[in-house]
């Protein structure tokens, strides 16, 4: 069921909760939901760092606890999706494939929890629809209750980021100003002040965030997709990242008082248009100016 | 109209032919003369004449009417809330702007294309012609000109009294010194010399790495593979809220803290301890020029300057591998301290940012 | 006297009285000046820079220029509670509450980037057209001097608004002024009052923008204007247009009606620009802070082609006696500028060495005329609009999608192999031009009318042209290349000059040796009498009343 638009409502992710299509997965949502409590995030982590020493364990708030939650049947379903749509490079189990001449088809998917499938495939980035450089937004191809699915098969493989507590993407809560701060910071270098992305190294870049989801701009700080690195939420708490998405939105619907923005894009487009639109124009009347009205 | 002097060839001209050149052969072509325009419409027609008169008039008063616009929108376009606490409502300055600005650029445009019209289409423009002369004066005015001089310089004795001239020559020489003396204290006077405040910043032993912005100490285990830490010394804090302290060591102590897998990390001898278990801290001030840099791609490692794309490796010991700076990017030694947060070793072990002359191999 | 009575009279008459002023109008008023659109670009700078001088009294009104640290707590919300300079929230106060504020500071900025790109495009029309040669030297330096301050007014008030992307910019100038051998350290310490940024740059730059070098701006133009005025202004050539004369509109009322009416057509666009585009919206780009940066900064077009090399110029580092010298920033960011500047402001006196010619120049040259003039003038566009390309390489990369790298290294051959490649296509076009012209006058203007003749030949029928048309084509001086003489005079006595004028030769014979020239006379007479009828009929025209 291929959908075409990446964006959705809150509202209709709470109808899709209460819709009984799918009663296990409704419950395996509501109960994981009631997890996602910030206390249960401290005390996730207190037993993660007892438990697992090393790089590998120190991660953001998820547990095992977590993948018992999702039910059986909802793995089961993103296990089945996810062999159609995803094993020919990431592997059966998640494992990653290499070819023949040691090229990464697809990395290991072992630990980058929920969050990083919801962003990749909830951002159409996922199924890969060509090699490039990198992947690019574009139309999702599953519809929200599949990539729950596959998000579910993925977190039971190992544990790893979470889809993001709601409390943390709304906006209207966010302080805007902290946020800008935060965000030049943290965010700007790559992404550029207004959010308009920017140029990296070899035809790799960092996207252009506007239109974006908070949700899917928490993932990716929490996963680290592709070249970005990882912001976790022990440097930059769910509440920075609150407020570094309320103030993306702000600056986003914020009207442009000057005119028309020319992309936001600095004095390089500035120059071009003083140059085409600005002096193109003082000399057409310069050449108008020199003439005299028409002959008898 | 003055009839006006046809130049045979074409280059006849009250100066020195130049060069050596063979002889010039002549031109094809003799000057034909001024050629005198043809009459406009407005110059026969009544009609047209007073139709270019309307136009022009009514550029006039649509100038006055959209400058009486621009008062009027000035006047009732508020970009002031009611309760100075909403602060401004951006809309209202976009409209602002836009009423304001096309009123009164339009009737600027409009007096300018009505005069230019007025002078196109009206005015009797008939075509002058005036004759040029050498710029150079005649020989008998230099040479007058130049008697003059030569004799207010007899005058004055100028070559003769040596004493004198030699003296006032040295005078005027050294006049300017205390111009450029002034300006001595734009830049401080005490302390340390400019090269010696670029070789230390506020790092130094056992002094935590705060996070920028919010700082918080950071644990080790606060770090994810692939994680970025934009990251400040807790000696910041203590700098005086006033003054310039704070914001020069923003320009020198930022740093950003990385994490990779331990087995990608290639140590340079001599820095097998700088490191917490993947964790490396790097200056976020670019060796080229000095633009703070945190274009961290952790799947390459790779760290790229925004301002001139120069390229480090920050697996590699911060090495450059593309653009035009020409070394590495210091790497700040750290450790953990007993409650398990990350402290710096010692201050950098050497300067930050870019080039300059003290700063020795 | 008596017979002055009138408003206007009055004034003459009050004027007169004490200066003398009828005397000077007498011979003034009337004055020449020749109508052509490249001629008004210099007055677009100049009506530009008016507008500039009007709008930034007003901001000067409201804008603090100091680096005093405050925490914001004016009208635009997004900033509320945000550490920043006085100068930067004042200017956030100047956009946002001040009722036309935000309009002349657009005004003032758009307005800035056409101050120096007509000044740019009026340059180059000097430079294509030879309106540089004797009598026009001193006017030509003056105008290399105005563009340098131009860029010195833009760039310092680019700085004062303390944003983030003008303080990156001041910390790019801090590293370049570092790389500076043995001083570097010094001048930076002395200009910003100690270590970078300090607490006194704005203080410091604001009296250099708005006084010192718009102060010098305006009596250079001064200096410029009045030296036109005395020369009187260069013009085409033509029927009736000669190096002795000058033909077009008296000064009073035509030009001063269409020269004020082009003030205002210029103040108007650049407001109407103000209006509809923004420009450089400081409150999106944060307050300055040395520790953050932005994807895709750069600075104003015309301090572009600086970043530009220095983003394309290769690491390149070496020590003397233990100090480092850092080439990758002083070719750039030092020496670039005066390689650029000292060819730029002696070129006068360059060409005048190549032809030897000391003569007074008032007719313009065609591009075309002088083709190597014209290949150096297209290959320095190439290479400045590459670095141009350059700084804003990020932001090509995001637009053609293409990697940063690649613009890079393109730029870094290409800003070898395309000047010389640029010149030498510019050169081939003009002389293919040159030898279109020499054609039309020998043999008529093209028609497209194919005809066969009785034998079956085929050839295109030629129109004959006009006198005037032919002349338009021919008025311009003959070129040829010197020749240094023989080396020796009759009695074998060496030429003492011989080898300073070989040189001058050479040089010359560069500038001269592939010239088309135009027809003799005695060829155009030859074509006549091979020619067929039509043309025939045209020869006749042509050489008619010649004796």
């Amino acid at each position: 069921m291929p959908r075409s638009l990446p964006g959705r409502s809150r509202g209709s992710r709470i109808g899709q909760l209460f819709s009984g299509l799918n009663g296990g997965a409704s419950i395996g949502r509501l109960l994981s939901t009631r997890r996602r409590h910030p206390l249960a995030a401290i005390a996730v982590l207190v037993a993660v760092l007892f438990t697992a020493g090393g790089a590998y364990a120190a991660l953001a708030p998820s547990t095992s606890q977590n993948v018992q939650a999702a039910s059986s049947t909802q793995i089961d379903e993103g296990r089945q999706l996810f062999a159609i749509g995803c094993s020919s490079c990431h592997g059966l189990n998640g494992e990653g494939q290499v070819n023949d001449n040691g090229d990464v088809l697809g990395p290991s998917l072992i630990g980058v929890g929920a969050a990083a499938v919801d962003f990749q495939v909830g951002t159409g980035r996922m199924p890969l629809a060509a090699p490039s450089a990198q992947a690019e937004r574009k139309p999702v191809s599953y519809n929200q209750e599949q990539i729950d699915a596959m998000a579910a098969f993925v977190a039971s493989l190992a544990p790893g980021p979470e889809v993001p507590d709601e409390q943390y993407l709304d906006t209207a809560e966010g302080n805007v100003a902290r946020g800008g701060e935060l965000f030049r910071t943290n965010c700007s270098q790559c992404h550029n002040t207004t959010g308009q992305g920017g140029a990296l190294t070899m035809g790799q870049f960092a996207p252009n965030l506007t239109g974006v989801e908070p949700r899917h701009i928490y993932e990716a700080m929490i996963t680290g997709p592709q070249a970005m690195p990882v912001f976790s939420d022990q440097t930059v708490t769910p509440e920075d990242k609150r407020d570094i998405i309320a103030f993306l939105e702000s600056v986003q619907n914020e009207p442009d008082p000057g005119g028309l923005a020319i992309g936001r894009a600095g004095p390089v487009a500035e120059g071009l248009w003083a140059w085409l639109v600005g002096i193109g124009l003082l000399i057409g009347m310069a050449t108008w100016i020199v003439t005299r009205s028409s002959k008898a | 109209m003055s009839t006006h002097n046809v130049n045979p060839n074409g280059d006849e001209h009250a100066v020195v032919p130049h060069g050596e050149h063979a002889v010039v052969p002549a031109d094809p072509i003799a000057d034909p003369g001024l050629h005198y325009y043809d009459e406009r419409l407005t110059d026969v027609d009544k009609k047209a004449e007073r139709r270019a008169e309307r136009q022009v008039a009514g550029m006039f008063a649509l100038a006055s009417l959209l400058t009486v616009a621009f008062i009027v929108f000035y006047v009732i376009v508020g970009i002031h809330p009611d309760d100075p606490e909403d602060g401004v409502n951006i809309g209202d300055v976009q409209v602002s702007n836009l009423t304001l600005g096309l009123t009164l650029g339009l009737a600027l445009f409009l007096v300018g294309a009505g005069a230019v019209q007025w002078a196109r289409s009206l005015m009797s423009s008939p075509e002058v012609v005036h004759e040029r002369h050498p710029l150079r004066s005649d020989d008998e005015t230099r040479a007058a000109a130049l008697a003059d001089f030569e004799t207010g310089t007899e005058e004055t004795g100028f070559g003769r009294r040596k004493l004198i001239r030699n003296s006032l020559l040295g005078a005027l020489a050294l006049l300017p010194l205390p111009a450029v003396i002034l300006l001595r204290d734009l830049g401080p006077n005490t302390g340390e010399s400019p090269g010696e405040r670029k070789q230390h910043t506020i790092w130094a032993e056992g002094v935590r790495v705060l996070t920028d912005v919010t700082f918080m100490p950071i644990r080790a285990a606060d770090l994810e593979i692939g994680q970025l830490v934009n990251a400040m010394p807790a000696t910041f804090e203590d700098l005086p809220e006033h003054g310039p302290e704070r914001i020069n060591e923003r320009a020198k102590s930022p740093v950003m803290l990385v994490r990779m897998l331990p087995e990608d990390v290639h140590v340079a001898p001599g820095r097998e301890n700088w490191g917490v278990d993947g964790i490396l801290a790097y200056s976020k001030i670019c060796t080229h020029v000095g633009c703070p840099i945190s274009l961290y791609e952790q799947t390459t490692h790779h760290m790229l300057c925004p301002c001139h794309q120069s390229t480090f490796d920050l697996s590699d010991n911060g090495k450059v591998i593309f653009g035009p700076a020409t070394r590495s990017l210091p790497q700040l030694p750290i450790a953990v301290d007993s409650e398990g947060y990350l402290i710096a070793q010692s201050d950098f072990t050497e300067p930050v940012g870019p080039s300059y002359w003290e700063r020795t191999r | 006297m008596s017979a002055i009575v009138n408003g206007a009279g009055k004034v003459v008459d009050f004027v007169d009285q004490r200066i003398t002023a009828s005397n000077w109008l007498k011979r003034n008023i009337r004055k020449v000046f020749p109508d052509h659109w490249s001629f008004l670009l210099g007055e677009i700078a100049l009506f530009s820079f008016i507008m500039i001088l009007l709008s930034g009294v007003f901001l000067t009104l409201w804008f603090k220029p100091t680096m005093a640290h405050i925490m914001y707590e004016g009208a635009y919300v997004p900033m509320r509670d945000v550490g920043m300079s006085e100068a930067y929230a004042s200017t956030l106060e100047i956009s946002f509450e001040v009722r036309g504020g935000l309009l002349m500071r657009q005004v003032h900025h758009w307005g800035a980037l056409i101050f120096l790109a007509a000044m740019s495009a009026h340059m180059l029309r000097i430079f294509f057209t030879g309106a540089f040669r004797k009598p026009r030297e001193i006017n030509w330096l003056i105008g290399v001097i105005l563009l340098v301050l131009g860029v010195a007014a833009g760039f310092t008030g680019y700085s004062l608004p303390d944003d983030l992307l003008s303080g990156t910019g001041l910390r790019i100038i801090e590293g370049g002024m570092l790389a500076i051998p043995i001083v570097g350290t010094y001048l930076s310490s002395f200009l910003f009052g100690g270590e970078y940024p300090g607490d006194d740059i704005i203080a410091r730059l604001y009296p250099m923008h708005i006084l010192l070098i718009p102060g010098l701006i305006l009596a250079l133009v001064a200096a410029h204007l009045m030296i036109l005025w005395y020369q009187k202004h260069t013009h085409w050539g033509g029927p009736g247009k000669t190096n002795t004369n000058v033909a077009g509109a008296p000064f009073f009322p035509i030009y001063v009606a269409k020269a004020g009416g082009f003030q205002f057509i210029v103040m108007g666009v650049i407001v109407l620009l103000a209006a509809t585009i923004q420009i450089n919206p400081v409150w999106l780009w944060g307050p300055y802070d040395p520790s953050v940066v932005s994807a895709g900064t750069q600075p104003d077009w015309y301090v572009g082609f600086l970043d530009g090399a220095l983003r394309v110029m290769p690491a390149w580092e070496f020590y003397v006696f233990d100090h480092p010298i850092t080439m990758s920033v002083l070719i750039p960011a030092i020496l670039l500028p005066g390689i650029i500047l000292t060819p730029l402001a002696l070129y006068p006196w360059i060409e005048q060495r190549a032809t030897g010619d000391t003569r007074e120049h008032h007719l313009l040259d065609r591009p075309r005329n002088v083709p190597v003039r014209t290949g150096i003038g297209v290959a320095f566009i190439v290479f400045y609009v590459l670095l141009w390309i350059a700084g804003g390489n990020d932001f090509f990369a995001t637009i053609l999608e293409i990697p940063v790298n690649w613009i890079t290294w393109f730029i870094r051959i290409g800003i070898f192999v395309l000047p010389p490649l640029a010149f030498f296509v510019t050169k081939r076009i003009c002389l293919g031009l040159q030898r279109r012209d020499r054609d039309k006058v020998m043999h008529g203007r093209e028609t497209g009318i194919v005809m066969v003749s009785p034998d079956g030949e085929f050839s295109e029928l030629h129109a004959p042209l006009t006198r005037s048309q032919a002349y338009e084509l021919t008025w311009h001086e003959r070129q040829l290349p010197s020749d240094p003489g023989p080396a020796t005079d009759a009695n074998g006595i060496p030429n003492p000059n011989y080898r300073s004028k070989r040189a001058q030769a050479r040089l010359s014979r560069f500038y001269f040796g592939d010239v088309v020239q135009k027809p003799t006379r005695e060829e155009l007479e030859s074509a006549h009498h091979d020619g067929h009828g039509a043309e025939a009929a045209q020869r006749d025209e042509l050489t008619s009343g010649q004796q």
